[in-house]
């Protein structure tokens, strides 16, 4: 099993999911070149953050059209897991492979701060095995993570399960002070219609070893892992 | 040779920091009749070898498909010759 960290011009997070997936997970990982239109021999595939193309246009506008993207639309369509973070997650919005968009933080500010997020489902592939509820503190570092859908569409996102993790306070309360960026219904991540895609603002590969002040993300990397296991396996690990 | 400018806005329902923020700085400055401030993005794209009217056809694909976020953008587009 080979996961896949794809590599944009300007990502800067790819070496830490590379690290996290491989010295701490022990998974075999590669990187993907952004100009590759290939993904056999990928199993897993991780858009990790950055600032694709220089954040031209806008957060990921730029680096949907790579030619990576294609083969991450085609992967994602036969059901492999794909999860996007913070940039990978704005890369996948643009591409039309998740909902909504970002608009810059409500205080306009860049951020880069711990968060609290709670976990909203554990029917995805970046949240089976967690516990529904419980919180995770990890990193955000973004300018534009201000998660906006029109009502109506947010109102279907949330009848359809499909939010994921949510900003809020250390102990699981909706707390606007703790929507740091101002995102509709203080959401964090959500998934595709088939729970096979995920994208999140957090950072868990900035925060999956303890001297790193939170482990809590090494849980999300592990449960993309576990995506990865035959359904057997799962049934056989109970 | 034709030229297209494009406008690409966030739609009204769409809240806008950086505009709010100017607003804001303007307010300070005293310019207390400036009601509202809302920012957006403006291209020039030169096209060659097409009439007015397949540039503006062309301009309208390039502003939906890349220019335009349809999620929280519109986009209005100028042609001349």
């Amino acid at each position: 099993m080979t996961i896949g960290v794809v590599v944009f011009p300007g990502s800067n997070c790819d070496h830490d999911a590379y690290h996290v997936l491989k010295h701490v997970l022990g998974q075999e990982v590669r990187f993907v070149w952004h100009k590759e239109s290939d993904l056999s021999g990928v199993d897993a595939v991780v858009l990790p953050g950055g600032f694709s193309y220089g954040d031209y246009l806008r957060t990921g506008a730029i680096a949907r059209f790579s030619p990576v993207m294609r083969a991450v639309t085609a992967f994602a369509a036969r059901g492999g897991p794909v999860l996007g973070v913070c940039n990978g997650f704005q890369i996948l919005q643009e591409a039309g492979l998740l909902p909504g968009a970002m608009l810059r933080n409500r205080g306009v500010k860049f951020l880069s701060q711990p968060v609290h997020v709670r976990v909203e489902r554990t029917d995805t592939i970046a949240s089976a095995g967690l516990t529904q509820g419980e919180v995770l503190t990890m990193p955000i570092a973004h300018g534009e993570g201000n998660f906006h859908l029109p009502e109506p569409e947010l109102d279907r996102l949330e009848a359809e399960g499909r939010v994921v993790f949510r900003y809020t306070a250390l102990d699981g309360r909706l707390d606007d002070a703790a929507n740091v960026n101002g995102s509709a219904r203080a959401i964090a991540g959500v998934c595709n219609e088939a729970r096979n895609v995920v994208g999140l603002m957090p950072h868990p590969e900035r925060a999956s070893e303890p001297e790193l002040g939170s482990a809590d993300g090494r849980r999300v990397l592990e449960a993309l892992v576990r995506s990865l296991a035959p359904a057997s396996q799962l049934l056989q690990a109970g | 040779m034709a030229l297209a400018r494009v406008y690409v806005t966030l739609k009204k329902s769409v809240f806008d920091p950086q505009g709010k923020t100017i607003h804001d700085a303007l307010q300070s400055l005293g310019y207390r009749g400036v009601a509202d401030v809302r920012q957006g993005k403006f291209f020039e794209v030169s096209l060659e070898g097409v009439s007015a009217e397949e540039a503006r056809a062309v301009t309208e694909e390039i502003a939906r498909k890349v220019l335009a976020n349809p999620v929280i953008e519109s986009y209005r587009i100028e042609v001349s010759a």
